[in-house]
């Protein structure tokens, strides 16, 4: 009973991954795709998650190792979003306090300054 | 409904898979390839749990996940700031590739139904278990009965890691590797890179522990270890270490090391190259995947992070 | 597996937990596929799904055998909350800097 519960909830959350598949095609922002390959990752995660009670518990493993590096690529997508590929979008937005500013690496400040 | 069900699961699994294979050689545009062929990791990482192969499914996960993504984004970010992200799906020069993994395609679907299918898991291997010093079938095959196969491995990855590194101009040779990262300081992502490296360095070291008994081992935790030092890299806290610095190339050359020199000793004292006593195998088998996770994931990290740079090279042009 | 043995409340919360999570993860799907702008479906995905994690992580943990089993959802829970949380702040900061960049998105 529970068990059947289960694989219904994780077909939901498949259709609900399909749904996000369907926004990372049509985009139309880099931003869009990207945030849709991360609801990609929570609801992957999600899956695992119900099948660890349904397979063998070891998949919880699976599940904290998605869970730890799916913001991995999420923060080289913004990383590679700002001008020089290696920046933070914090220290060009326009709504930040003027005290936030910007710490360079030290080799950073001895060349011409880019973007 | 009982049996039908996990069938329909792994139904609309493949249909994910497909659909996200599909859309990431047929859609127009660099970045919508790369953001698909993400999910495809994921979706393929479900697939091996499915499977049963959970070890697999951490690598993976880690690998397609983690680490590829953010090589991909990196590298098409790089392309875009040079202006040469256009579109290279189309006109002759992607016939060459697509008949290269429609071949690939072929041979793998040929391999599938020539090869006699292996009895699960193997009475072979569950009679040499006993012997094997670990309780993860998956580890005492890479670490005791195919122990060659790994080694040679761990090395295939230092001479990769060393094809990376040729591309570096001679004068950039004592910069730190990869671009000059730089972060708003106080902002989210310094923030995000002090607060997950301590949790994300305690789920490393439990996957390369837990890999004797369990799910786990040295490859998935040293790339679970290697995402954790590619955050850090990237918010900006300290800059990766200088590829001549003598630390760096010890934990680079320690995994292969730890494993040729337990190799030599078997050569030695227990009558074959690779050949592990059962009463030692635990304590060995155990060093040589500290030792290799250490050498795994500084070697991922700097691969991803790639050769050092100069001044000159930063930014665009 | 030994369901059967279980307490029936804890199997019906359970079902309820899941359920309501699933609910969450499709209000965040419809949300990022109907929403008409980035930051409202930046807004739509990053609360509805991890509210969906959290639920569903919830619902399993009740039928975990171990504690160790519970802290590793736990944990799962709140490192996707982290890092849900911080992605999107990044990328939406990211799509401002360059949509102001472009005379777009300004606030």
């Amino acid at each position: 009973m529970m068990l059947i519960w289960l694989y219904l909830v994780a077909l939901g959350v498949i259709l609900s991954l399909a749904a996000a598949l369907w926004r990372v095609w049509r985009g139309p922002a880099r931003a869009d795709r990207m945030m849709a390959a991360q609801l990609i990752g929570t609801g992957g995660v999600a899956l695992l998650v119900l099948l660890a009670p349904l397979q063998d518990w070891a998949v919880l493993d699976v599940a904290l190792a998605l869970a730890l590096l799916a913001a991995l690529a999420a923060v080289g997508f913004v990383k590679a979003t700002t001008p020089d590929g290696a920046g933070d979008p914090e220290e060009t937005s326009p709504d930040l306090p003027a005290d936030t500013a910007p710490v360079a690496d030290p080799r950073h400040t001895q060349g011409t300054p880019h973007g | 409904m009982t049996t039908a069900l996990p069938l329909l699961l792994d139904a609309a699994l493949c249909a994910l898979i497909l659909g996200a294979a599909l859309a990431t050689v047929a859609g127009r545009g660099v970045f919508r390839a790369v953001v698909f062929f993400i999910t495809y990791g994921l979706a393929l990482s479900i697939a091996w749990v499915r499977l049963g192969a959970v070890d697999v499914a951490l690598a993976e996960a880690a690998i397609g996940a983690g680490l590829t993504g953010v090589l991909l984004l990196a590298a098409h970010g790089r392309l875009r700031r040079l202006r040469a992200a256009g579109d290279p799906g189309t006109g002759a020069a992607a016939w060459p590739a697509a008949l290269a993994g429609a071949g690939l395609t072929g041979a793998l679907i040929w391999a599938w139904f020539a090869l006699p299918l292996p009895e699960d898991p193997g009475p072979a291997l569950a009679g040499a278990m006993p012997h094997a010093g670990v309780g993860n079938p998956v580890t005492a095959v890479l670490l005791n009965f195919r122990a060659w196969d790994t080694l040679l491995e761990s090395i295939v990855l230092l001479a990769a890691l060393l094809g990376v590194w040729m591309l570096t101009r001679r004068q950039d040779w004592h910069a730190p590797p990869g671009l000059a990262q730089h972060t708003a300081s106080g902002g989210v992502m310094a923030g995000f890179g002090r607060v997950l490296p301590p949790i994300g360095l305690m789920v490393g070291v439990w996957l390369v522990w837990a890999g004797a008994e369990g799910t786990g081992g040295a490859f998935q935790g040293g790339t679970v270890l290697a995402g954790v030092a590619l955050l850090v890299f990237m918010a900006g806290l300290p800059p990766p270490p200088r590829i001549s610095a003598p630390g760096l190339r010890l934990a680079l050359v320690a995994g292969p090391a730890v494993f040729l020199m337990a190799g030599l000793a078997g050569a030695v004292l227990a009558g074959g190259f690779l050949t592990v006593p059962p009463a030692l195998a635990k304590p060995v088998i155990v060093t040589i995947e500290v030792a290799l996770a250490l050498s795994i994931a500084v070697t991922l990290a700097l691969m991803v992070i790639g050769p050092p740079e100069g001044e000159a090279s930063h930014g665009q042009r | 597996m030994a369901e059967l043995a279980l307490p029936a409340l804890t199997m019906i919360l359970t079902m309820i937990l899941t359920g309501a999570g699933l609910f969450f993860f499709l209000a965040g799907s419809a949300g990022l596929i109907r929403f008409p702008d980035l930051f409202s479906r930046l807004h739509a995905l990053t609360k509805a799904d991890n509210l969906g994690l959290g639920l569903i992580a919830l619902g399993v943990a009740l039928q975990a055998e171990t504690w160790a089993q519970v802290g590793r959802l736990a944990l799962i829970w709140v490192l996707a909350l982290l890092a849900a949380g911080s992605v999107a702040l990044l990328v939406a900061g990211g799509a401002l800097a360059e949509g102001t960049a472009r005379g777009r998105h300004r606030p």
